[in-house]
């Protein structure tokens, strides 16, 4: 008996040590944060965006655009694959989804489809009579989607990391949506136009005939032909081949310079084939002016002087920052799907510091509040709960900080919120173990069974205010989330001390004293 | 040293005799919440209704001038705008309406606020939340209520007899809708925050009342020859010194959230307090009252009572 009440009495000590240890971190002074708290294991808690200030974007790719184009990709497929199986065909066309075609001849409808399933085993095949339509199934826009997501990501961090911003997170969300979060940062309006552009670029070849101040808007472009608009002047129109001579991805390298003139551009290499093949179209058409397009714009269309090999110059009316952030999107490749922004919230480094210390003062003055207001009502009985009420803030505080939990402005909340809850369990054993004494027990008697079925009590109904808060969390969009988690970390911290500690001190001071005179006046 | 007493032992009220008042007082709150919802419906902020928001603190406080800022940012045709004073003397919320358009049109117009009043304001805080993102909020919110009522429901079936879950679900019901009524008669934002409080005062609210039920539980087994009226009067009063208690622990501390926590988090704390009344309301005149309407079985006869007093035996 003596030995488990030492065993006890080691076991809580250590506990609430190494509560000590984890809490530590955190009331130590960030001035002096590498270097002073080196030999603590722990880590500070992590700060939620709208206390240390920073930004928070909810981007979605596009991926109607994608399936457009891959509609486009498969349109050209099924062109090859037909020819390949001299299947004859008319009318193929990708529409609204779906690409459809009508054979010619009196080949098996059996054969066609195969010839198509070829391409992709998981394609949709409908055919009425001679007229086919294939589309895209569920399963082959996952597998576009995941893709997609994947490199977007990738580029999406790469433009960010470029930027110089410190720890961004950029994660995927859902099937298509992507969070990025970056501290300390308060105006994202720069990274929104880094994110804004796909930065799809091509150099094709335009009409060598069809001047801009020929082209009509609404007019029919001739066969191969495409009319596109001038990116910072929408009004001027171009007739553009629609044969891309050398696209974006064969870029090797950009950055930014300024032109013989002085004004800003941009200069870039290409990779050794993307040079090989730019200088053979050049070659061949010195003298006839090509378009450099991004997203779909022209940006300018300069006259071919001379062969033009590996590198060369981006030229249009830009400022220097244009131009730095064209040659920073165009080293991090193009974005496969455009960014949407849904969701943008960002808090400036000085609210987050006023939430803090209004956060701190709050919990402060509520603990003490708390505290005295225990100590009026139950006497030395309150001074235990009060022990356990601070352990308790104690083990919250290095539980998140264990767990690398984020800490909210509502998570502050939380934890105030815990500290008027928590003496709860401690008020349920208290009052059962009152009124066991005053049923006539023996005071040890009514302690040991005054906890015993405040037990029950207790576990019944911290239970069900755990479903609330896992509800919450499972709700969880960002500072909510890190309410439910000082919640529920407040649930379990505050069973554990009213159960245990609470229990321990009012034994071990049981044990030495006459408990009549201390123990609840009536 | 002596000690504070706010409720005296051994207390005998007799709480189920104004069972119809307050169920009156209850139904009048609930009828009165469902009549401002359909006057005023609710203040939804931008989270649920998507739009614009933006802390702002005036540079120089002594200048600003709240009309003279409204002047100016309609002078941008941004739609519907409310601007008002927020915390400290010179901080304002600017709250737009989603603009007509795309995506762009919507983050355009933050960028175009900032350098309207860039000048003589800093900007503390932005936020802007996209239609689509509004709406599936507003249904995670709903599912995340249901949900934890529902598990709430199932977990107190479990431990109790069903008559006790569907008596605890009406309680934590007339605590949800009575807390939207509040948000809805004085207009408050209604928000993501807002859910976090609806479903933690429900927490609260199934707490207090798990408390009394394992009470009734306990007293049921405990006195087979009392009535079911005597014994849930009794089970209330021996609960009442504890139920007070942790109420006021928990209302201290959510007025010094109210007080002291910052504009932010004050609606908040607002709204739990509140809750916190309404639920020890409910967990008392509702929950249990509701039991007077079920015959609930005594269950077995407990055997074993020698840790019974011998006075309190049943016989």
């Amino acid at each position: 008996m003596k030995n488990s009440f030492k065993i006890k009495s080691f076991l809580i000590l250590m506990s609430v040590l190494l509560g000590v240890v984890y809490a530590m971190p955190n009331f130590i002074s960030i001035s002096n944060n590498n270097v002073s708290y080196s030999f603590l294991p722990g880590k500070k808690i992590n700060l939620g965006l709208d206390l240390k200030g920073g930004s928070y974007l909810l981007l979605k790719a596009d991926m109607e655009v994608v399936f457009e184009e891959k509609l486009q990709g498969l349109l050209s497929d099924i062109r090859y694959s037909l020819r390949k199986s001299k299947i004859g065909y008319k009318k193929l066309i990708a529409k609204k989804g779906i690409v459809s075609f009508e054979k010619r001849g009196d080949t098996p409808n059996e054969k066609v489809k195969s010839a198509i399933i070829g391409l992709n085993k998981n394609l949709i095949i409908d055919n009425k009579n001679n007229k086919f339509f294939v589309n895209f199934s569920d399963l082959n826009k996952q597998e576009i989607t995941k893709a997609t997501m994947t490199q977007a990501i990738e580029i999406v961090r790469r433009r960010i990391d470029e930027t110089g911003t410190n720890e961004p997170s950029i994660q995927q969300q859902g099937a298509d949506r992507i969070i990025v979060q970056l501290p300390g940062l308060d105006d994202p309006s720069r990274i929104k136009k880094l994110l804004g552009k796909t930065a799809k670029l091509n150099f094709q070849l335009v009409h060598p005939s069809i001047s801009s101040d020929d082209i009509e808007r609404g007019s029919n472009a001739p066969p191969g032909y495409v009319i596109l608009e001038e990116d910072k002047n929408p009004s001027r129109l171009y007739m553009v081949n629609k044969r891309v001579m050398v696209s974006g991805e064969m870029l090797k390298d950009a950055s930014p310079t300024f032109d013989r003139n002085n004004s800003p551009s941009v200069s870039f290499q290409l990779s050794p084939l993307g040079g090989k093949k730019f200088g053979r179209v050049t070659g061949q058409n010195i003298g006839k002016p090509f378009a450099i397009i991004l997203d779909n714009k022209v940006v300018s269309a300069p006259v071919i002087q001379s062969q033009i090999f590996s590198s060369g110059q981006i030229t249009g009316s830009f400022s220097v920052q244009e131009t730095n952030d064209l040659a920073l999107v165009l080293r991090s490749g193009a974005l496969p799907a455009p960014m949407i922004i849904l969701e943008e919230r960002s808090v400036g480094p000085g609210l987050g510091s006023d939430s803090i210390s209004s956060g701190k003062i709050a919990s402060v003055a509520g603990l003490i509040a708390v505290m005295i207001f225990m100590l009026m009502t139950y006497g030395i009985f309150g001074i235990f709960a009060n022990i356990a009420l601070f352990c308790n803030i104690i083990f919250i505080l290095a539980l998140l900080s264990l767990l690398q939990a984020t800490l909210t402005l509502p998570g502050i909340a939380g934890i105030v919120l815990t500290i008027g809850m928590a003496v709860d369990a401690n008020v349920l054993i208290f009052e059962r173990i009152k009124e066991e004494y005053k049923a006539g027990r023996e005071i040890i008697d009514a302690i040991e069974s005054g906890f015993q079925r405040a037990i029950s009590t207790i576990v019944d109904a911290n239970l069900t205010t755990l479903f609330a808060a896992l509800a919450l969390f499972s709700f969880g969009s960002g500072p909510i989330k890190g309410f439910s988690v000082t919640l529920m970390i407040g649930i379990i911290t505050s069973m554990f001390t009213a159960i245990v500690i609470t229990k321990y001190l009012v034994l071990a001071y049981s044990k030495k004293r006459d408990m009549k005179n201390y123990i609840f006046q009536d | 040293m002596k000690l504070l007493r706010l409720i005296p032992s051994n207390t005998n009220i007799d709480f189920l005799s104004i069972k119809k008042f307050a169920f009156l007082f209850s139904i009048l709150v609930i009828s009165g919440t469902f009549l401002s919802l359909f006057l005023n419906n609710l203040n939804y902020g931008i989270d649920f209704k998507g739009g614009i928001l933006l802390e702002v603190r005036a540079k120089n406080y002594e200048k600003s001038n709240i009309n003279e800022l409204r002047n100016k940012v309609l002078t941008l045709k941004a739609g519907e705008i409310s601007i008002q004073k927020f915390g400290k003397e010179g901080d304002y919320l600017i709250r737009i309406q989603k603009q007509e358009g795309d995506q762009k049109q919507q983050i355009a117009m933050i960028e175009k606020v900032k350098l309207l009043i860039d000048n003589d304001y800093s900007i503390r805080r932005s936020e802007f939340v996209g239609p689509t993102v509004g709406d599936e909020l507003k249904i995670a919110g709903i599912y995340a209520v249901s949900l934890s009522l529902l598990a709430i429901m199932v977990y107190i079936w479990f431990r109790f007899e069903w008559q006790f879950s569907i008596a605890a679900i009406i309680a934590l019901i007339h605590d949800v809708i009575s807390t939207v009524g509040l948000f809805s008669f004085l207009q408050l934002e209604f928000n993501l925050a807002t859910i976090a409080a609806i479903l933690t005062t429900a927490g609260y609210s199934i707490n207090d009342t798990v408390v009394i039920f394992d009470r009734v539980r306990e007293n049921l087994r405990r006195y087979k020859s009392k009535d079911h009226y005597y014994i849930y009067n009794k089970s209330i009063n021996e609960t009442l010194s504890r139920t007070v208690i942790t109420s006021v622990t928990t209302l201290i501390a959510l007025f010094i959230i109210f007080f002291f926590g910052g504009a932010v988090l004050s609606d908040f704390a607002l709204a739990m307090i509140w809750g916190v009344l309404i639920g020890t309301f409910s967990s008392i005149f509702v929950a249990v009252s509701i039991l007077t309407f079920f015959d609930i079985n005594k269950g077995e006869k407990v055997e074993d009572q020698s840790n019974v007093p011998e006075y309190e035996r049943d016989n």
